[in-house]
């Protein structure tokens, strides 16, 4: 089990316990985590799974990928640390990874 | 627009998988069908979602991908030879007497059907809306999520935003007749067909149009009628000339026309039986992802069954005095020869 924090928009921090090798996205719908549309279901076809990850954390979770960084352009302010996160695989090295939700994901 | 008339036995209402497929088993029965969808080309979901992955749950086919399996199922249907009204969402049915229902889209096509299948999937397929403060006061002016006209940007001033196939074609197609286009994107690498992006580049060199990388963060105008637009960059904020918005963010499903049918609903889901997958009307079925009852996958596999299921019912509703026969399409010649392989 690897925590996980979503903070809302609003402010609101949801703290959960994740299995390894599931996604951030399945986090959030499996726990009602709101915010975090993920109409394609993960796969990486939608960009209504947009997070932005805390900036600590940019380094450790390592690039996304091509296809990613395409879909991303489909996803409404992005920054910098904005990621899809059915694309970000959990695993003991995120262990308190946080991460932000958009005011809106669409 | 000229209204359109159109009369036949079965209008389908969603040109996803399962909407195809009831095309079939509709056709084995020899009801004629008219599907009608939002987006411009069949599939639904595994069109617009999923074309290029493998789904390995369809029985029989080891691993198909979402745009081979519409493709196999518009070879399947091809037979019974489905009318396709596509780009057009279905906004009302009417209820015209004790046979007929009344239908119409938003293009102004009306159908007179027996029977209507719903198979929305997950609704209606419309563009993103970008979440920037105060859109909605100039979507009604200056907003333009999908184009029907492109006459109307005669020498307008347009901002296109987005990186995609959809916003590189329409800065292409709307570059002669505009007075400027204003290409906006929040990088410098675009995902389009190599050709239309090799295009774009020259006309962005050439300074025919002007390309900012960066992000709509607010719009300004009086009116309801947009003047200008803030552009958020690395540089900081620049703010740009113009008379309307073309964003192309993609395409999200939404619900839709469909909750206003007077349909009982479960959480945006139609309450069908599981017998015939009828609505609470009727004549009007629900199929596929759109249906809900104790149980209910959503899989096309699922969606396929209840297509043959419903099918029967609909036979009763288009032929009320004929005797329905089961058969087989392997053995009966009565099959064969619709399917134009006897
Ligand atoms: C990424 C992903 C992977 C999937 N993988 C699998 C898998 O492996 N196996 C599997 O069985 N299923 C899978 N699914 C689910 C499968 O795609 C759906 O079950 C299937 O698409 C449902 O088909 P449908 O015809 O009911 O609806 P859809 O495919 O959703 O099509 C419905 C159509 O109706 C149109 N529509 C709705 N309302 C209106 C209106 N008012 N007017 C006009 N048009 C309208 C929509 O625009 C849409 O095109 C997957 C889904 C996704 C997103
Ligand atoms: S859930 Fe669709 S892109 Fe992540």
């Amino acid at each position: 089990m690897t925590k996980i924090n979503f903070i809302e928009f609003s402010g609101a921090e949801h703290s959960i316990d994740v299995d390894n090798g599931n996604t951030v996205m399945e986090a959030a719908i499996q726990n009602n985590v709101p915010g975090i549309d993920a109409d394609c279901g993960g796969a990486c076809a939608c960009a209504t799974c947009h997070v932005y990850v805390d900036k600590d954390w940019v380094g450790k979770i390592g690039e996304a990928e091509e296809m990613e960084k395409d879909m991303l352009d489909f996803a409404f302010d992005v920054e910098e640390n904005s990621r899809l996160s059915c694309q970000i695989k959990v695993s003991e090295e995120l262990d308190g990874l946080t991460v932000r939700l958009p005011e809106k994901q669409f | 627009m000229e209204k359109e008339l159109f009369e036949t036995d079965v209008v389908i209402i969603g040109a996803g998988p399962v909407g195809l497929f009831s095309v079939f088993e509709l056709g084995l029965l020899d009801m004629k069908c008219h599907v009608i969808d939002i987006l411009d080309k069949p599939g639904g979901q595994c069109a617009e979602l999923y074309p290029e992955k493998p789904i390995y749950d369809i029985p029989g086919m080891p691993s198909v991908l979402g745009s081979e399996l519409v493709d196999l199922l518009m070879k399947q249907i091809a037979p019974f030879n489905p009318t396709f009204h596509f780009s057009s969402m279905v906004q009302e049915i009417t209820k015209l007497d004790n046979v007929f229902w009344e239908i119409k889209t938003d293009h102004n096509e009306v159908f007179k059907a027996k029977v209507v299948v719903i198979a929305g999937g997950g609704g209606s397929f419309l563009p993103k809306k970008p979440p920037i403060k105060e859109i909605e006061n100039f979507e009604s002016n200056s907003v333009f999520y999908s184009i029907k006209n492109k006459e109307i940007f005669r020498d307008k001033e347009l901002a296109i935003v987005g990186g995609g196939d959809s916003a590189l074609d329409w800065v292409m197609n709307l570059e002669e007749i505009a007075k400027k286009i204003t290409l906006i994107h929040r990088r410098d690498q675009f995902r389009a067909a190599p050709d239309t992006v090799k295009k774009i580049f020259s006309l962005i060199e050439s300074k025919k149009i002007d390309f900012i990388m960066g992000q709509v963060s607010k719009l300004s105008g009086e009116g309801g009628i947009l003047e200008s637009l803030t552009c958020k960059t690395t540089e900081g904020d620049i703010e740009v000339g113009c008379d309307s918005l073309l964003p192309f963010f993609g395409l999200t499903m939404k619900l839709g026309p469909i909750a206003n049918w007077g349909l009982n609903l479960d959480e945006n889901l139609i309450m069908v039986d599981t017998e015939k997958f009828e609505t609470n009307e009727k004549g009007i079925f629900a199929i596929g992802d759109i249906n809900t009852y104790p149980g209910k996958l959503k899989l096309i596999l699922c969606g396929f069954h209840e297509a043959a299921l419903m099918s029967q019912q609909a036979f009763r509703y288009v032929y009320p005095d004929e005797k329905l026969t089961f058969q087989y399409t392997t053995s009966s010649s009565n099959l064969k020869k619709k399917l134009g392989v006897s």
